[in-house]
């Protein structure tokens, strides 16, 4: 019996993935319904980020060229905007429930990317702008709740997330049209 | 008065095999409910990105499955270097992809349906083309929850 028993366990050991299915969460935005005019959500010029990456796998933050290694470093400027900079986004007071009224950054990062642009280049882009989002929500709840955002309980975290938003728009592709 | 006297040899008795048949048997009975056997065989070649902010999917048996990359040594005289797409267990075209995912849809009970992910295990080389048209093609039949494989 212990015998059977043991040749069945080798076999499923040996079968076994054990494999932990992880990545990079994201929602795409519904497709727009086809009588549906373009309706420009005109977004104020200063909320906006444009973050592209060309056919050589550069990258470019609002229109000059910046190295990965300074993405982060960017995109948290943007998104804080510690000195109120007219520039940066700007920021409307929301009334968050079981925290109170918050000045939500209204900042849209926009990431563009060419048909060339190689996949791992993409996720790597797509890795900074979300390690930026939870370095800035680690500092919130460092200093609201004195603790790591993913050491809180969930309803503090849905907290946390509403405070600082996740607003990555992956941009329509410009040439979608002419295939 | 009474004294303690050391009965038997000093040997340490040998352990009692008659317990393992049940552990061994717990041991099989884990893997057997933790063991997810490999759906289909892999057609591509697929070395998924890296990246340090990834999270855990919540539920596997709610998502599907695109794989992206070049076809594996045996099948590139049929279908060449090319990056291309593998759903379930063939080759198949962007185009096929709102049937692929209508299907699986449609094997979800309809309180999970709204929660189905799309996992998009692509391999590091690809070009963000072909990408780009899986992206559009699955706005287009709303299957909105995507994860990008990455270790």
């Amino acid at each position: 019996m212990a015998d059977i028993s043991f040749i069945v366990l080798v076999f499923f050991l040996m079968v076994s993935t054990m494999d932990q299915e992880k990545g990079l969460s994201r929602r795409l935005p519904p497709m727009p319904a086809e009588d549906q005019k373009v309706e420009d959500q005109k977004v104020n010029r200063r909320n906006i980020i444009i973050v592209r990456i060309n056919i050589n796998d550069r990258i470019f933050a609002g229109n000059e060229p910046i190295d990965v290694s300074q993405l982060k470093d960017k995109i948290k400027e943007f998104l804080t905007n510690p000195m109120e900079d007219p520039n940066l986004p700007e920021k409307e007071v929301k009334e968050i429930e079981g925290f109170g009224p918050y000045p939500v950054s209204k900042g849209v990062i926009s990431l563009q990317n060419d048909r060339g642009t190689t996949y791992s280049k993409y996720i790597e882009v797509q890795n900074e702008l979300v390690k930026a989002i939870n370095e800035i929500r680690d500092d919130f709840s460092m200093a609201n709740y004195g603790k790591k955002y993913d050491k809180l309980d969930e309803d503090k975290q849905a907290i946390v997330r509403e405070c600082i938003p996740q607003q990555i728009s992956e941009a329509e592709p410009k040439d979608i049209n002419k295939k | 008065m009474a004294t303690f006297r050391k009965s038997g040899s000093k040997e340490v008795p040998a352990i009692k095999t008659s317990s393992l048949p049940d552990i061994v048997f717990m041991i099989l009975m884990f893997f057997m409910v933790s063991t997810s056997m490999r759906q289909s065989d892999r057609l591509v070649k697929v070395t998924l990105p890296q990246a340090s902010e990834i999270v855990k999917l919540e539920r596997k048996d709610l998502s599907s499955y695109i794989y992206v990359g070049t076809p594996m040594e045996q099948y590139r005289d049929k279908y060449g270097t090319d990056s291309r797409i593998q759903l379930n267990d063939s080759f198949r075209t962007v185009d096929e992809i709102r049937d692929f995912v209508a299907a699986e849809r449609e094997n979800l009970s309809e309180a999970d349906r709204p929660f189905m992910t799309v996992s998009i295990k692509a391999d590091q080389d690809t070009r963000m083309g072909i990408i780009t048209d899986i992206k559009q093609e699955l706005r287009r039949c709303s299957a909105l929850k995507i994860m990008y494989g990455a270790r």
